[in-house]
């Protein structure tokens, strides 16, 4: 082997070795951040331990939401038809937050069994629908044209 | 009668866009020069007509045409006349017209300026340019047209429009995705460039000089364009972030970072003749990224791969042409590129050696943004279940490839070509480095809240803007002139725009003060050295929204800084909005914006009061980087014909002079 084709050589073997080590944090970080949707109904049948970081998705369960008046701690349930999940949030909702409509959360079970949430989403859109929530109202059979009207 | 006219103008510019790719081509092939000009004259003839068509969309909005689907579903009577304009492309239709009619635009410039008399732009070369334009124009004319066509009819005809979208009313998103588009688009002529010198077989350094230009220019917009969705989003979503890892901004940002590469291969490859390989490559790449991105954002995919199912004929129509576009050139490519890369060798250490290091680093960057971007879609799409990537995946992985690639920075300016001593460039930097150590400590000392990524961010900054300036020193110092060539300005510009952005981004992200809580009517806040009175709301009517507007007197020290005056808007087709209030400043916004309304009399209200310190820093660096690349245009090398051009037909390795072949 000449010198120049091993420096070659060991230039590409460098470059390989980098590669494979980005690859190997990325794959790690990507398991690290990965969330899972979760439906109440799944988290009625403890799919999901205590602790451990999903997304809670469904409906505001209706005439769920308690507020206290000297804090930002807001209680709701968020129900697939089915099953229903308490759900306890201490800060700003967003615009589109309200009874009947369709929401994803963020956070985790707390030993009680109350999700604790670090964050609640709902979509620009006022007929958006989370297509995740979608899907998992029609697998309960639940009529998601009907419930996510106002 | 006037839809049905941009229609049909639609389909004649479709037409014509397949004479663009046609004639051009064979003409190329054949040696035929009129078959050649031909080209020409269809890429006018198809910028005619889509301006036509998008005139006419334009003045359905004007005139409240809701017979027009896409109209109706856009806007509403009430809608103000500037919104009417934005709306054209407010939505998935609209918006891929513009794509093609900004498509034209740059097809027309490319063209026009290639074929002027002083053009040294080869015949050939320039109608395949041509041809591929109109190859790319065509795949997504049909596209518009058999899918997505913004001129249907909707039946019965609406009273009422359901008015677009209250997120989009707003002024920085009417020049956003014409920005966005521009950079996007853009890329196509790099990538036209691209495969126009692969079918000929042959690349040399002039090659470089007519496509860096463009590439530059495409870059500065969508710099620009980037900048300003992240500007827009700080004031108008309410949550004051700048940038989320939002599938949509990765869209954005993948052809961005693949085109950073891309401007610093090609100066290799203009300079050295190497690195041919990877000019190619990445020209390919930022392009056919951009057509992902715009397909991700446009399709609905991103939010669900259901919104493939509920049009089948757009998701198989998206991958078809995707596949014809990434697939051939890289097949192209691999068939033509090996007996095309010349250009010598590098030492360990050496400028060429350096851009590698910036070319992996970015390239790998673009890897990690595109697998955790698809990664839920295709987890979705082989039923493994609803994912998505949490931020923290993107921004870790983020500051662990870009670290070391700021580092050196300096370091590429500096060395020479070829061959190095790194101990000979750190002898020249270590005026800068002491500086950037200076004021890392002198942040330490000031900023006591801060932490060692804030003090690493302001040390990483420093660096490279005391690294860009000194070097810009040393320059005028030992040239003649008084002034810099415009290649050099315009390096040393937008290296330290990236300075003064990483020290924006570390400040905002470390020692930001965010404040959520309950205020009622008198109460005051605190935050850091600013009181926040809240005097309570008031009812406002505004052109097609009803609001309630809250006063916030914010003093320091007892004395008056500012009002501020936050919105809850509630919009006529009913949805709800957030108007943040900012108070901005050069080293610090004040932001304040309101929740909901916690009681039924509207009293107590959920408040957001945010510090963020230089926050404008990290828009002033972006702009800096677009005026660096605008600079760099106008690099007189681009314009004069150069003693190479004598030669350009040789291949390049044979142009470069005795002194810099390689060894």
């Amino acid at each position: 082997m000449t010198p120049t084709r091993k420096k070659r050589l060991t230039v590409v073997l460098l470059i390989l070795m980098g590669v494979g080590i980005a690859a190997a944090i990325a794959m790690t970080a990507l398991q690290e951040n990965l969330l899972y949707f979760v439906s109440p109904s799944d988290v009625a049948a403890n799919k999901m331990p205590a602790g451990r970081q999903f997304r809670l998705g469904g409906l505001v369960k209706d005439g769920s939401v308690v507020r206290s008046s000297d804090s930002l701690e807001i209680h709701f349930e968020v129900t697939d038809g089915p099953k229903d999940v308490a759900v306890v949030f201490n800060d700003i909702l967003p615009d589109l937050f309200r009874e009947g409509q369709g929401i994803i959360a963020i956070g985790a079970l707390d030993d009680a069994g109350v999700f604790q949430a670090d964050e609640v989403l709902a979509k620009h859109d006022e007929k958006y629908m989370p297509p995740e929530v979608a899907d998992a109202l029609e697998k309960t059979g639940h009529s998601v044209a009907e419930e996510s009207k106002p | 009668m006037n839809p049905e006219l941009g229609q049909l103008a639609l389909i004649i510019g479709a037409l014509l866009a397949l004479a663009q790719f046609v004639f051009p081509i064979v003409g190329a092939w054949r040696g035929n020069s009129t078959f050649m000009a031909m080209g020409r004259s269809a890429a006018y003839g198809q910028f005619v007509f889509i301006s036509f068509a998008f005139v006419m969309l334009t003045y359905a909005f004007i005139t409240h045409d809701f017979s027009v689907a896409y109209v109706a579903y856009n806007s509403n009577s009430q809608l103000p006349m500037l919104y009417r304009f934005s709306a054209v492309w407010g939505g998935h239709e609209g918006s891929l017209l513009l794509w093609v009619f900004i498509l034209n635009i740059w097809t027309i410039l490319v063209t026009s300026i290639s074929s002027r008399k002083k053009s040294v732009l080869p015949a050939e070369f320039s109608a395949r340019v041509t041809g591929i334009l109109g190859l790319i124009s065509f795949g997504f004319m049909l596209f518009v047209i058999f899918t997505s066509n913004p001129f249907n009819r909707l039946l019965p005809v609406p009273l009422e429009g359901s008015d677009l979208n209250p997120l989009l009313q707003d002024v920085g998103l009417i020049i956003h995705p014409p920005m966005l588009y521009m950079g996007y688009v853009g890329f196509a002529v790099a990538f036209a460039f691209a495969i126009a010198a692969l079918m000929g077989g042959r690349i040399d350094r002039e090659w470089v000089r007519w496509t860096r230009p463009w590439t530059l220019l495409a870059w500065a917009f969508l710099t620009f364009g980037i900048a300003l969705g992240s500007w827009w989003a700080y004031y108008e979503l309410g949550w004051g972030g700048w940038w989320f890892w939002d599938p949509v901004e990765n869209a954005s940002f993948m052809p961005w970072l693949a085109g950073t590469a891309l401007l610093h291969a090609q100066v290799v490859t203009e300079k050295r003749g190497a690195f041919i390989g990877w000019t190619l490559l990445l020209s390919i790449s930022a392009f056919s990224l951009s057509l992902l991105g715009t397909f991700l954002v446009r399709s609905g995919v991103i939010t669900s791969v259901h919104a493939f199912a509920s049009d089948p004929t757009r998701g198989v129509f998206i991958l078809t042409y995707l596949g014809v576009v990434i697939g051939g050139s890289l097949a192209l490519y691999s068939f033509r590129a090996p007996k095309m890369i010349t250009g010598g060798g590098f030492a360990w250490f050496s400028r060429e050696s350096l851009i590698l290091i910036n070319n992996l680093l970015l390239t790998v960057a673009v890897g990690m943004v595109l697998l955790g971007t698809l990664y839920p879609i295709i987890a979705d799409a082989f039923g493994m279940g609803k994912i998505s990537v949490g931020p923290p995946y993107f921004g870790s992985l983020f500051i662990v490839l870009m670290a070391p690639l700021l580092m050196i920075v300096p370091l590429g300016a500096y060395s020479r070509w070829k061959q190095d001593q790194a101990g000979r460039v750190f002898k020249q930097l270590i005026i800068p480095l002491a500086f950037s150590a200076a004021i890392a400590a002198l942040a330490t000392w000031l900023i006591s809240e801060g932490n060692m990524r804030t003090i690493a961010g302001v040390f990483v900054g420093s660096w490279l803007i005391t690294g860009s300036l000194s070097y810009g020193i040393q320059l005028i110092s030992r040239s003649k002139s008084k002034w810099l060539p415009a290649s050099q300005l315009a390096m040393i510009l937008a290296h330290m725009g990236v300075g003064v952005f990483v020290i924006g981004v570390s400040m905002v992200e470390t020692i930001s003060v965010e404040k959520h809580i309950p205020m009622g009517p008198g109460d005051t806040f605190q935050v850091s050295d600013y009181q926040f009175q809240f005097q309570g709301t008031e009812e406002i009517e505004g052109p097609n929204f009803s609001a309630d507007r809250g006063t916030f007197i914010v003093t320091k020290d007892g004395q008056h800084v500012t009002t501020m005056y936050p919105e809850k808007r509630r919009y006529l087709q009913g949805q709800t909005m957030t108007e943040a209030a900012l108070d901005p400043g050069f080293t610090r916004d004040l932001y304040v914006s309101m929740g909901d309304a916690l009681d039924d009399n509207k009293e107590n209200w959920a408040i957001r009061i945010y510090e963020k310190p230089y926050i404008r820093w990290i828009w002033l660096g972006t702009l800096m980087m677009t005026f660096g690349a605008l600079i760099a245009m106008t690099d007189r090398r681009f314009r004069s014909p150069s003693k190479a051009t004598a030669k350009a037909d040789a291949p390049l390795a044979e142009q470069i002079s005795p002194s810099e072949a390689p060894a």
